[in-house]
């Protein structure tokens, strides 16, 4: 059957965040940008704000657990129908936008994309966003594990009402979401201001887009550690109210480890065995899915002249081969998991065996 | 396979053609006419003089016909019948104007809608009455005897009885079951759920039947002549399972007939004889003759899913048209 390319599926931009961190604020702000673009906005029912837009749909935020006795495989029912409606008005815009509600756990919403076909078939997800009071996050990150979930689960996160918070504060701030979630593309935002671009059309989830499997921070924040040097020792010393564990790094960058939620890198330049890595990848996210938030990975199989790249949400892969290797790129493997209390030393031993 | 068999016979040159000119979601005839339901909110009227009626201030997003009324459900929130002479008029409205997704008509009159959890029944005494389902209603139907009203919802379906003060009857299978049918002879409950599969209950027992192996999620189902097999999309073939004895499916493998490199993405039975039409995914539509699998060409394959077809009520024509808004009209 022809599908239809990923070029012409309707993008489906999710929102999330925790109660009044500016969600409404950030969608208000997309729809009233001049990009001459027409949204289709999907709202839960009880949010207070007015959404300034022409189709605004409310949802029930029904999860499903799928029949495949796989507690972790979840959809969100009310999107599967909201969709099947909508795309019957096909042409009247050209993005879904998904704002959850505050406690939300933005895995559904994104299964929803994976495990329903028509869905599939006809959108695809771009990115999840997900907003965050700088004011209130650690406190949230103390009290509240949807809130947390949301951090780990993004791949944009916008640091909003940063003038509400000093710039120590600020950093902070940063050091830990960066200890949930090295790769997210994070902003420092007020009142959700924030180029749109940063934002929509993301491709967040395009198996073409997996470029690279760095540390976001490493890329952008570069310029900002030698300002904040002098004050991790400052930091250090209040180590004991926070609930993670900061510690030093040589180049003077502080690392905050959230005590349940964090991120396992594997990295190797040794060939990997296809025969065994798949069994493997997939005994793994069968046994541990429900704590694996995100993965994704490039792979090097041995006598294989292309990378191979996948990402994956809780138990469901997506996974190709994606372009030749250039001869100028090192042959490396790289897998990157974040999840809840992930058995790390298993992990990467089970990693190590795939090695051809 | 079919690729490798004689080119079966066409009728498709002798389909009047018909440019819907917008998806078609739902065919109907009122009497004679063809009326197609086109996203978003027209009824085209395509007799011999071609009308088109909006309805809805918005999508169209469920229709029912009983031959001389089309009932149909927007996001709107509105419910309106529209009759044979192209008029119109809301029978019902939700209050905080949520979309009306699951619509059904049953006997001497009755109607039943639904938006989010809430389904309602407008009685044939005109009384309207409710019932709040456990989640958002996905599927109504009414049973063929009595005044029952079958209503699929996550986790099963329930039986309701309006016009009674008694209990309604809980079906419970896990799972998030989207459409529900109830057989002609009015012994089984069948859905369609979020897997590719359906799922029954022998309502004299509460039996369970899992009816699997589907290559897709069943969106399409319809009872053959006298009630003899369920016919049902979501494979490369016309999938039918046998409900003629007193276990209907249970312990018997399906009739797999019009096998095809598409899926079949929507079937409507021929009202009195042994046939099936089948459109699939990739336009064809196909008629299947359920005793030896002989199979009419009645649309060519254009590569656009076939979104809807149907019968007339002596079973002399067939109506199809595809997501890209081709249509047509084939007499017998």
């Amino acid at each position: 059957m022809p599908t239809p390319d990923t070029a012409s599926k309707i993008p489906v931009t999710v929102l999330t965040g925790y109660l009044g961190a500016g969600k409404t604020t950030l969608l208000n702000r997309i729809l009233s940008e001049p990009h001459g673009k027409k949204f289709a906005v999907i709202v839960n029912e009880f949010g207070e704000i007015g959404i300034d837009n022409e189709l605004v749909v409310n949802a029930d935020e029904e999860v499903f657990e799928m029949n495949n006795g796989c507690i972790c495989c979840t959809v969100r029912g009310d999107l599967v129908r909201i969709i099947d409606g909508l795309m019957r008005r096909k042409g009247k815009f050209d993005a879904i936008i998904v704002e959850t509600t505050g406690l939300a756990d933005p895995a559904p919403v994104a299964q929803t994309f994976f495990m329903d076909e028509a869905v599939g078939a006809k959108t695809k997800l771009d990115a999840v966003v997900t907003v965050a009071d700088a004011k209130w996050l650690t406190d949230r990150l103390k009290d509240a594990p949807e809130a947390k979930n949301q951090i780990a689960f993004a791949d944009v996160i916008l640091l909003n009402k940063t003038d509400l918070v000093t710039p120590d504060e600020l950093r902070e701030l940063e050091a830990r979401i960066r200890g949930l979630n090295p790769y997210a593309r994070v902003h420092r935002t007020e009142r959700a201001k924030i180029d749109i671009a940063e934002v929509l059309g993301r491709n967040a989830f395009d198996l073409d887009r997996i470029l690279t499997i760095e540390p976001d921070f490493l890329e952008e924040q570069d310029h900002h550690h030698d300002h904040h040097h002098g004050h991790d020792d400052h930091h250090h010393g209040h180590g004991d109210h926070d609930h993670g564990a900061a510690h030093h790094h040589g180049n003077g960058l502080k690392h905050y480890h959230d005590e349940d939620m964090q991120s396992v890198a594997l990295r190797t330049d040794k060939a990997l065995n296809p025969d065994k890595f798949f069994p493997w990848i997939q005994d793994l996210v069968a046994k541990d899915g429900p704590s694996i938030l995100r993965c994704k990975g490039i792979l090097s199989f041995k006598d294989d002249p292309e990378r191979f790249v996948f990402q994956g949400v809780h138990m469901i892969l997506d996974g190709d081969h994606q372009r030749p290797w250039r001869a100028d790129e090192p042959r490396d493997s790289r897998i990157v998991f974040i999840g809840r209390n992930l058995p790390e030393d298993k992990i990467r031993q089970g990693f190590e065996s795939c090695i051809a | 396979m079919s690729d490798t068999q004689a080119p079966i016979s066409s009728l498709a040159d002798r389909a009047r053609p018909v440019d819907a000119g917008a998806p078609v979601v739902g065919v109907h005839f009122l009497g004679a006419t063809p009326v197609f339901v086109l996203g978003e909110d027209v009824l085209l009227f395509a007799g011999d003089d071609e009308r088109r009626v909006k309805t809805h201030a918005g999508v169209i997003l469920a229709s029912v016909s009983d031959g001389k009324r089309i009932v149909t459900g927007g996001d709107d929130g509105k419910l309106i019948e529209t009759r044979a002479g192209g008029e119109n008029r809301a029978l019902a409205s939700d209050d905080k104007k949520r979309w009306i997704d699951q619509v059904a008509l049953g006997p001497e009159g009755a109607v039943a809608w639904s938006a989010g959890k809430t389904a309602h029944v407008i009685t044939n005494k005109r009384e309207e009455r409710r019932f709040e389902a456990p989640s958002t209603v996905a599927g109504l139907c009414f049973a063929p005897k009595g005044f029952r009203l079958a209503i699929a919802h996550y986790n099963g379906a329930t039986l309701w009885f309006p016009n009674t003060g008694a209990a309604p009857e809980r079906l419970e299978w896990k799972g998030s079951h989207l459409g529900v049918t109830i057989s002609p002879d009015g012994k089984f409950l069948i859905t369609c759920m979020q897997e590719p599969m359906l799922h029954g209950w022998r309502l004299a027992d509460g039996k369970h039947m899992r009816m699997s192996g589907y290559s897709a999620r069943v969106r399409s189902f319809d009872w053959t002549a006298g009630g003899e097999f369920l016919a049902t999309s979501g494979s490369e073939q016309l999938i039918l399972w046998p409900f003629d004895g007193k276990d209907g499916p249970m312990g018997r493998q399906p009739k797999i007939l019009a096998r095809a490199e598409a899926r079949a993405a929507v079937v409507a039975a021929h009202p009195r004889q042994p046939v099936v039409a089948v459109g699939y995914a990739d336009g064809a539509v196909k008629l299947v003759r359920i005793d030896d699998d002989a199979l009419i060409l009645a649309r060519q394959s254009d590569g656009q899913p076939v979104g809807a077809l149907g019968w007339d009520d002596a079973g002399q024509t067939l109506a199809f048209g595809t997501e890209a808004g081709a249509a047509g009209v084939l007499a017998l």
